[in-house]
């Protein structure tokens, strides 16, 4: 069970797995989630699923390696098996009837994009992609955003690759040119999603975030994902992960993502290796 | 006969020690405290005890052997009737069950059933042999071909897998979480129930052949339609009351705010206590105020006490009398220094920079009865006042969790979330039926139990019938 049938790695610290979960890669759909657990004292964790196959029995996970569980996940090799796998979970997203899409992504949340990006394009829909990275070494999936876009942005805060500057640079200018935006999806930090939003509310241009809260069991017991939306308490896990960027509080969402950073530093800085030991 | 007044003490961690570690409080009997205890009930001949239990455990027959020393004998009668008696007798509400219609109680201290009962699950669980038999089928593993699915490893469904399976079915429990046991292994904290003993009585039901599948949430995973095609002949739908409740009042989405069931998951199913040996942490202030008046509550505040933490308030809105907690817990939070500020109702959470800072209440006086039967709480005009804290963890209940019944079509739910069922249990399709919270809303452990027994008693009515 859930064992890891193939590895590659898309650019530095950031894999790809193709994870063995029959039962998932039956139900999935473009938006749903999974949750997973590497070990017996891992935390689990919720991971978009970036592809699946139905015949081959797999689903595709891909992340980078920002925190002690990616990194850890991003050290096992192929045919080394996860502890726990738990899903498709959360609403799927509707991908049809889109013609031209812009997909954002910033930061870790490029690995999340990606998916889709992929599933509107197979949909036939224009996508244009525009990425955001600290730095060059940062910029990540280009190639493979690249072949699945019309056209992709790269942006750097330093520009040492593309567009030096924000993603929202280089999306006010495509607003602004072009009037036939159906659909814009902004996945990666909450600063980036929120200044998203502000810019398409002012031009009515649909607007979709997926939203990385903070969750447990992933099935809508905990509560801890909660989220508001257009005045209602949502779950990110039931209701999401994508909603609509027009009503999501953004500023309550970023305290809720804060409140655990100082223990998710703190374990970033242990060595995740140290942990195998009991198995 | 001259019957000791009291109930023969059980020992308990020393309070300065327990509030330190999340090891279980109450320590046991050992043999003799078991035998003095058991020598107190009358073996009553009407059996008033029995009749108190949702499960029927035989409880005057199982006393006798105990006094008589023939543990063997008071395992089988015990197992005839309960599956999981080391969880029982640690966490049933017995002072409002078999205990409070105890003859001796009349004058005295009644017997300490659920003492008994625990000492009892604990000598089962170290033995080999196996003392499980069918009340329903005598030959032992019988195979009847029949096969049934479980939805929800927790208290309702073990036990309707086990008396199944006692049956001769061959059953499936299929568990979203990757542990089973349900709110036994994530509700329930180690000190009050060690997930040890919960993991050796789901082995043991496991062990009669029950087939156990973790991280299968029905209604994502699997749909019950998709059971039936895997040639499932009957589905039970044990799968709790998962949906937290909230207050309802501003600042509740503060960073800071938890429900009891993320608090309770991060500590007892992720172990959060053993953090960073164990990965999930759980974030807690100095001042943690934990709302309600229930086990939930309790184990609540107690977890928090047990955190490092200075001050832990439990804001409740009626009188110590009317919460529905079980007397142990109340007194154990009591003495762990746990601070009652009863007659009081949250009215909103004050933050700064997006944490929790304060909680404003209000007081209340007690009022006419309500529903429920116990006096309405009514806000006192002017009341409020302020009290700072760094967390508040709401337990005011929990509903059904909507997951399953939003993904399966002809199941029926009432307006608050129950899964509707007849007197049989079985719900509006057939041959689904539930049982537990998912069709109450939170009770107890033993009420679950026993409605997990009733189903697997339709269940085989309806397998036979069709």
């Amino acid at each position: 069970m859930n064992e890891i049938k193939r590895k590659k790695s898309l650019a530095p610290g950031v894999t790809l797995l193709e994870i063995e979960a029959p039962l998932i890669a039956d139900k999935a759909r473009p938006g749903n989630f999974l949750i997973l657990r590497v070990n017996e004292k891992g935390e689990r964790i919720p991971l978009t699923i970036a592809d699946y196959d139905r015949q081959a029995g797999t689903i595709t996970i891909i992340f980078q390696e920002v925190g002690y569980t990616t990194k850890l996940l991003g050290s096992l090799n192929e045919g080394e098996s996860l502890m726990d796998v738990a899903g498709p979970l959360g609403s799927h997203l509707e991908i049809k009837g889109y013609e031209k899409v812009v997909c954002v992504g910033g930061g870790s949340g490029v690995a999340l994009l990606y998916p889709e990006v992929k599933a509107f394009s197979r949909q036939d829909s224009e996508v244009i992609t525009i990425t955001g990275a600290r730095t060059r070494n940062l910029v990540i999936l280009e190639e493979e955003l690249r072949e699945l876009s019309e056209r992709l942005y790269v942006c750097t805060d330093d520009g040492t690759l593309g567009h030096e500057g924000f993603v929202t640079d280089v999306l006010q200018d495509i607003l602004n040119e072009e009037q036939d935006i159906d659909l814009v999806v902004a996945i990666g930090p909450v600063v980036m999603m929120q200044a998203v939003a502000e810019m398409t509310e002012k031009k009515r241009i649909k607007t979709i975030v997926s939203l990385n809260s903070l969750m447990v069991d992933g099935t809508g017991m905990c509560g801890g994902c909660r989220v508001t939306v257009d005045g209602e308490v949502k779950f990110t896990c039931i209701d999401g992960p994508s909603f609509d960027a027009h009503k999501v509080d953004f500023d309550e969402l970023s305290n809720r993502l804060s409140y655990y950073r100082d223990y998710e530093e703190m374990l970033a800085d242990e060595d995740y290796k140290a942990g195998d030991s009991d198995e | 006969m001259n019957k000791k007044p009291e109930k023969t003490p059980m020992r308990e961690q020393d309070i300065t020690e327990r509030i330190k570690n999340f090891s279980e409080v109450p320590l046991g009997y050992s043999e003799q405290e078991a035998h003095r205890e058991a020598e107190r009930c009358l073996q009553c001949s009407h059996k008033p005890c029995e009749s108190g239990c949702p499960v029927e455990v035989p409880i005057p027959d199982f006393i006798a052997a105990l006094r008589d020393g023939n543990y063997e004998k008071a395992a089988r009668a015990m197992l005839k009737k309960n599956y999981l008696p080391a969880i029982c007798g640690r966490v049933c509400p017995q002072a409002e069950q078999c205990e409070a219609r105890c003859v001796l109680g009349k004058q005295h201290e009644p017997v300490a059933i659920g003492r008994l009962e625990r000492f009892l699950g604990d000598w089962i669980m170290e033995q080999e042999e196996d003392f499980r038999e069918s009340p329903l089928n005598p030959e032992k593993n019988k195979d009847t071909a029949f096969r049934a699915a479980v939805v929800g490893s927790g208290p309702a469904g073990l036990t309707c897998a086990a008396e199944l399976a006692a049956f001769g079915c061959r059953v499936t429990i299929f568990e979203a979480f990757h542990e089973a046991g349900g709110v036994l292994k994530y509700g329930i904290p180690e000190f009050r129930l060690p997930g040890e003993v919960v993991s050796r009585e789901v082995e043991a039901i496991a062990g009669q052949g029950v087939e156990i599948k973790t991280n299968c949430i029905i209604g994502k995973t699997l749909t019950i339609d998709e059971l039936f095609d895997q040639d499932f002949d009957t589905v039970f739908i044990g799968s709790g009351a998962g949906l937290p409740r909230f207050l309802n009042i501003p600042g509740e989405n503060l960073a800071g705010v938890y429900t009891a069931n993320e608090f309770l998951t991060r500590i007892n199913l992720m172990k959060a206590f053993k953090f960073p040996e164990y990965k999930t942490p759980v974030r807690l202030g100095n001042r943690v105020a934990v709302v309600g008046g229930g086990n939930v509550a309790m184990d609540a505040a107690r977890s928090a006490k047990r955190l490092d933490t200075e001050k832990v308030y439990l804001i409740y809105r009626r009188t110590e009398e009317y919460m529905p907690a079980r007397r142990e817990e109340i007194e154990h939070a009591r003495e762990e220094g746990i601070e009652f500020m009863v007659l009081n109702s949250p009215r909103r959470i004050i933050g700064k920079e997006g944490q929790v800072r304060a909680v404003e209440c209000i007081e209340m006086e007690l009022g006419e009865e309500d529903d429920s039967g116990r006096p309405r709480p009514v806000p006192k005009p002017g009341s409020e006042w302020t009290l700072e804290i760094d967390n508040v963890i709401v337990a005011i209940g929990q509903t059904p969790n909507p997951l399953l019944a939003q993904n399966t079509p002809d199941l029926k739910t009432e307006e608050w979330g129950g899964i509707k069922v007849d007197d049989r249990l079985e719900t509006t399709r057939s041959g689904v039926f539930a049982g537990g919270d998912a069709v109450t809303g939170t009770a107890t452990v033993i009420q679950a139990m026993g409605a997990g027994k009733k189903a697997a008693q339709s269940m085989i009515e309806y397998m036979k019938n069709s």
